[in-house]
């Protein structure tokens, strides 16, 4: 849908020639993946000025998050970066959880962080996989869905769906890993790292996708000044990486490399990505060896008591109120009939973290319980305060800062989206390119439009 | 008269067949859902094994309007005008809960269901669809397709009411540009 | 094991703050490890030029703007600021209150380029005027939207349709 006006101004002496058109990009645009409009005015076939326009896709995060209960936060954050969904539940949680003043349980934590890199490496995968396919490489995209598609059904066993997961709760996760997992998701970071390998074949030395991805320089300083980090940040020598810098969860225990580029065009931030996620599938490795068994849940006071305790307190009658999981034998369970069902172990007196579905739909006092936190009027009530967590999203620095009155309900969530930083210093970034340009720097941007516009 | 309806319902049957394995669709990507759309396309579902998987990025050569993904008020006009340059016969499915009925996002920004924006033969709830809903959707508008009395070339002429306010997008845009854009070459990039 | 203590309360850089901005900082406080500053909105920019050029705080980097209402507290708005020193690893939040008569604050995109569409979001969304920005428009929201859609007293579904029936 371009629409072109030519300006007809007549020559002068000092601007002999100006033929200036205007064309627009979108908001629906076969080369953008994602809506958002790019109007550009160009002199020949070089941009000399960009608006840019989103909000296409505003759907509402932030009023919507007052609206409902803290738990109930989840769904919508899962529709924020909807490539990278598990960064965004552990990004929130943490940050309710910092406003409640309880720390997770150890193994809570590797699976928050070995979950958040599975979701680093679909959501490169997707990058670089769809400006692959913008720039016409289309089997390498094919590839890359493909790989992306082993991850998803290791995330489908593991939360219950592929995409909009919800997996992650204040206090905890909704369930430990199935058992068998680890091999799993070995086998398939075995298939992401053989697609990886064919990507890199097709494209990291054809000479059309390198002449073409050496554009849109963007240095250290002009990341700097604009706020840009994450590999888009990284690839321009902005040596910041929130998992580092900021260690949360436990980056601290585990090795991995930050990669930096060094010239701040397309090609190094493909590079960049590329090498991510060979790091995060090094962090897997490591949270799939050093991972403890233990609880996965923490009560409203950060007691965290051991299953075997629970079951004595349990054969002592001391536990009323409290349902034991061990008593609960009933399917339907969310992973089918034929499946094992995969017990969580629960522990404390229920205010906080949500009960294992199993036990919501098999058990009277599981209901209740869901019910208790999930209905308004009910549920958690962080005391009154204000929280900021920043954890690294696919695309740098995701941060929530949560406000509470000591409600039942937020009293404002607010998310610092990294593309969102990005796609405000486009006009500049684009300003003084070609046309053809455009695609492969758009690509490179990730926009994500739940993220952009929330 | 019998001869010729029995001549017009053969014709029908064939235009239909025709019709329903050469779909070409215009995805009007928006949201998460797209994602799902990606996996559906790519080699692990394989859409086109259904003969409806070649996206045309016009949508004056397409088809199946594929709206995948939820639709605000902003998008509405522009949804709109693309199916209104798509050519008839013109299909239009409704990918995701979000396109169905709003889904969740009951809000000041979300449109509660693009039925009320353009019409839509085929409904694919879900958030997302699984892929195998919306192949079983594909199928469900192909057996829709071959049974439509086709005629021999229009398939219908809906009348849809006119947009209320004649919609461009941002006019002064192009004005805002045209005064402020420093004359070449004092074009500097963003280095 | 996991409890309150593990996010310690101590100051750590708030005496610095306060040594280098003096009476500016109208009030401070640390909740759950972040440090908070309070300072008046005419002060806004040179604060945060201050803390951004002062060689032993080091904040060269604006994370995030955005703003809060507070309906009905007073000052009803509050514009908050996330900043990060990227050589020292420290953040700080700065926090201005807005009062709800002609709210307005002085735009920081001066400082910081970034803050150019923050502003434009929290005007879109919240109704702050950004004195000098540049480009104060609708970043978010359609031209013709009125009303601010995140303030506390916009109902969630009064949708403005541009087409289609009215609700
Ligand atoms: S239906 Fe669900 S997955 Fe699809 S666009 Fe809407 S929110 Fe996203």
């Amino acid at each position: 849908m371009a629409l072109v006006e030519v300006d007809k101004t007549p020559a002068t002496a000092d601007a002999p020639e100006q033929r200036r058109m205007m064309l627009h990009m979108g908001p629906s645009h076969p080369a953008m993946h994602g809506i958002v409009q790019i109007d550009v005015e160009l002199d020949g076939e070089t941009i000399t000025n960009v608006q840019v326009e989103i909000g296409y896709l505003h759907r509402c995060f932030e009023k919507m998050s007052e609206t409902v209960v803290w738990n109930n936060v989840f769904p919508y954050t899962d529709r924020l970066n909807y490539v990278s969904p598990l960064i965004n539940n552990v990004g929130y949680a943490m940050a309710v959880e910092k406003l409640l003043g309880i720390e997770t349980t150890e193994r809570c934590q590797w699976i928050r962080m070995l979950v958040s890199e599975v979701s680093r490496i679909t959501d490169h995968l997707t990058c670089v996989g769809a400006s692959a396919m913008e720039l016409g490489s289309l089997t390498v995209f094919l590839a890359f869905v493909e790989a992306r598609e082993a991850l998803w059904e290791c995330v489908e066993e593991l939360t219950g769906a592929r995409l909009t997961i919800s997996y992650v709760r204040v206090g905890g996760v909704k369930g430990d890993l199935p058992p068998g997992f680890a091999g799993r998701l070995r086998a398939a970071m075995k298939i992401v790292r053989e697609k990886m390998a064919l990507g890199d074949k097709l494209l990291t030395r054809n000479r059309i996708f390198v002449d073409r991805m050496e554009t849109g320089p963007t240095d250290r300083a002009f990341c700097h000044r604009w706020g840009i980090n994450g590999p888009w940040g990284r690839s321009a020598g902005l040596d910041y990486d929130v998992r580092r810098d900021f260690p949360y969860l436990r980056y601290e225990d585990v090795d991995f490399d930050v990669p930096i580029g060094t010239r701040g065009d397309n090609y190094d931030r493909y590079l960049v990505r590329m090498e991510e996620m060979r790091q995060s599938m090094r962090i897997i490795e490591q949270c799939l060896e050093k991972m403890p068994a233990g609880e996965l849940n923490v009560d409203f006071e950060g007691k965290v008591i051991k299953a075997s305790d629970m079951r004595d307190l349990g054969n002592a009658g001391l536990t009323a109120g409290l349902v034991m999981d061990y008593s609960v034998a009933a399917d339907p369970t969310l992973n089918g009939a034929g499946k094992d069902i995969v017990w969580t172990v629960r522990v404390g007196d229920r205010e906080v973290s949500l009960p294992p579905k199993e036990e919501v739909y098999g058990s009277i006092e599981g209901l209740i319980n869901h019910f208790k936190l999930v209905m308004s009027g009910h549920g958690i009530r962080p005391p009154a305060g204000e929280a900021y967590h920043a954890v690294e999203g696919g695309n740098g620095e995701l941060g929530f800062y949560v406000v509470s009155t000591g409600e039942d309900r937020p009293w404002r969530v607010r998310v610092r989206p990294p593309c969102f930083v990005i796609m405000s210093a486009l006009h500049e970034i684009l300003r003084g390119l070609m046309i053809a340009d455009i695609v492969p720097t758009f690509g490179a941007v990730n926009m994500i439009g739940g993220e952009l516009d929330r | 008269m019998g001869v010729l309806n029995a001549f017009t319902s053969k014709t029908d049957a064939l235009i239909g067949w025709g019709r329903k394995y050469s779909l070409f669709n215009y995805p009007f990507v928006t949201a998460c859902c797209g994602m799902e759309f990606m996996a559906l396309a790519g080699a692990h579902y394989d859409l086109d094994r259904f003969g409806a998987a070649f996206p045309r990025f016009t949508p004056r050569q397409s088809d199946l309007l594929m709206v995948v993904g939820t639709v605000s008020h902003k998008i509405a006009p522009v949804l709109r005008r693309i199916y209104e340059q798509m050519t008839e016969p013109k299909w239009v499915v409704a990918f995701g809960v979000c396109t169905c009925t709003g889904g969740f996002y009951d809000n000041y920004a979300t449109v509660q269901g693009i039925d009320t924006i353009v019409p839509v033969d085929v409904y694919i709830p879900g958030c997302p669809p699984r892929p195998e809903m919306v192949l079983d959707g594909i199928m469900k508008l192909q057996e829709k397709i071959q049974q439509e009395k086709a005629g021999l070339l229009v398939r219908r002429t809906e009348v849809l009411p006119e947009l209320p306010v004649p919609y461009t997008n941002r006019p002064d845009f192009a004005r805002a540009i045209a005064e402020n854009a420093p004359r070449r070459p004092g074009a500097e990039g963003g280095r | 094991m996991p409890n309150t203590t593990a996010l310690p309360s101590v100051e750590r850089l708030l005496p610095q703050v306060r040594e280098l901005l003096g009476p500016k900082v109208l009030a401070s406080h640390c909740h759950r490890g972040d440090e908070t500053i309070l300072v008046a909105p005419g002060e806004i920019v040179s604060v945060l030029a201050a803390l951004r050029d002062d060689k032993g705080l080091d904040f060269d980097t604006l994370m995030d703007l955005c703003a809060v209402d507070h309906l009905p507290r007073r000052p009803r708005f509050e514009v908050v600021y996330h900043l990060v020193s990227l050589a020292k690893r420290q953040r700080l939040r700065v926090k201005v209150p807005v009062e709800e008569k002609s709210p307005s604050v002085p735009t920081v995109s001066g400082l910081w380029p970034g803050a150019d569409w923050f502003e434009r979001e929290a005007w879109d969304m919240y109704g702050i005027v950004f004195e000098g920005h540049p480009d104060l428009r609708r970043l978010l929201m359609y031209e013709q939207f009125e009303g601010h859609p995140l303030r506390r007293d916009y109902p969630v579904n009064r949708r403005q349709p541009l087409i289609g029936p009215r609700n």
